[in-house]
């Protein structure tokens, strides 16, 4: 059976991983590299990578980077975080990575997505979403690392890429990230229900029961976070076993 | 061992490449007639688009040289659909090495089929040391159906080949180079065949 995926992400800053990361039996947890071994060790499902770069110096890290971190492990990654170009992509790929997210460049420029589903295949075309609901507003879809509101009502925009060849939804839900409350299980069960590729679940996560929440209640395809597993709040072998206890089926 | 990856600008060559480095074996990276020809081994690995990679194929010939082939070769992915014969995406002919169709997706499932599954009833050498129900990972929305030639198989929610195997022509579905352990045993497996 498919099963549902665990996915920690790791935010690259020239070259390095940011956020004290706290790991004790690694020796360089600013290692991106170390840190991905370990995480596949763990039986993560796959792994995000989102460079916060903000230099073209610092991209061409990037790119070497990724080219790293394919030789290395043995379970896919995404990459994001600046690509504005079918070029851009295509050294990404080139470089071992499975699949691209974008973010604003879609936003920018929407023919962009269905450039790169064309050039790469929609398989590696993940397209993040940063969702905010307001009283006034709904779900709206934020750009810029969620600083800017757009036009686009959340739902609409998550169709709209679909149609454009996106084959999966990153959704970040930014009232909820950081809180650890748990995920936004409404916005995520409309999106993951309306659309027909799968959706990665975003922001949020504070516990086990969580996870199993975007799964069974908002029906997701996959689950990420980053500090909670950082900060070793929850070790996936554990949440892998409670989410199967629970009846999800995951891979352990 | 001389072997040999097909680098014709469709496919996760740098991927495959690294899985077979973690093997410790180097492999070459060749588009070359003479070079694939002489190849102890073939993996032909594939991703994107079955009429665009058909159209990087013909460019360089291989549309004709690769179905001559007599050495143990392993088609993966989109490198596995390549080497049947038509594909619903794009309305493509392919290349005719195993008389199979490859088939869209129709389910209320996601399409994709994206991440870890299980294998089924592993009929090959190739999954030695493999056991029924083990995880590799997939993205594909095509897929080729349940044939004699199929060597294991994969459920979403009907089984289809996850693997198949016809002479000398190996081929899989799924990415052994994405698939932590499992992935790397069948890697190990076709270069012991």
């Amino acid at each position: 059976m498919l099963t549902k995926r665990i996915i920690p992400c790791l935010d690259i800053k020239n070259g390095r991983t940011v956020k004290g990361v706290q790991f004790e039996n690694i020796r360089d947890a600013g290692d991106p590299v170390e840190l991905a071994k370990w995480y596949a060790q763990q039986g993560a499902d796959e792994l995000v990578f989102l460079d916060i770069t903000a230099t073209n110096e610092g991209r061409k890290t990037f790119a070497e980077l990724v080219r790293d971190i394919a030789r290395h492990i043995d379970i896919p990654f995404t990459v994001g975080g600046g690509i504005g170009s079918v070029a851009d992509v295509e050294v990404l790929l080139q470089n071992g990575a499975d699949k691209v997210s974008i973010n604003s460049s879609a936003i920018k420029n929407p023919e962009l997505v269905s450039e790169l589903a064309t050039h790469f295949g929609s398989q590696c075309v993940t397209v993040a979403i940063d969702t905010k609901y307001t009283e006034e507003t709904g779900w709206k879809v934020y750009t810029r690392a969620g600083t800017v509101e757009t036009a686009h009502k959340t739902m609409d925009w998550a169709k709209q890429v679909v149609a454009l060849g996106a084959g999966e939804i990153l959704l970040t839900s930014m009232n909820n990230d950081g809180t650890k409350a748990g995920f936004a299980l409404d916005i995520t069960g409309e999106v993951a229900n309306a659309i027909s590729v799968p959706v990665i679940a975003s922001g949020g996560a504070g516990s086990m029961e969580h996870f199993k929440d975007s799964f069974q209640k908002a029906n997701a395809d996959a689950a990420l976070a980053a500090s909670l597993f950082h900060f070793r709040e929850l070790g996936i072998p554990d949440l892998k076993q409670y989410l199967k206890q629970q009846g999800i089926a995951v891979r352990i | 061992m001389n072997l040999v990856i097909v680098d014709y600008k469709a496919g996760n060559v740098q991927s495959v490449q690294f899985a077979l480095e973690r093997l410790g074996v180097q492999a070459t990276l060749s588009a070359d007639a003479e070079t694939i020809k002489a190849a102890d081994k073939v993996i032909f690995p594939g991703v994107g688009q079955a009429a665009s990679a058909m159209a990087q194929l013909k460019a360089r010939n291989l549309d004709k040289l690769l179905p001559t082939l007599g050495q143990p070769f392993f088609g993966v992915c989109l490198g596995m659909q390549l080497l049947c014969q038509h594909s619903e995406e794009g309305d493509t002919d392919l290349l005719n090495i195993i008389p199979l169709p490859v088939k869209h997706f129709e389910t209320d499932l996601k399409v994709p089929h994206m991440g870890w599954n299980q294998l089924e009833r592993l009929q090959s050498p190739l999954f030695d040391g493999l056991q029924e129900q083990d995880f590799v990972y997939y993205v594909h929305s095509y897929y080729v159906p349940l044939s004699e030639y199929t060597i294991a198989q994969t459920a979403y929610p009907d089984p289809f080949s996850a693997a198949l195997q016809y002479k000398n022509f190996y081929a899989a579905q799924f990415h052994p180079e994405k698939s932590g352990a499992a992935g790397s045993q069948i890697l190990k497996n076709f270069l012991a065949i």
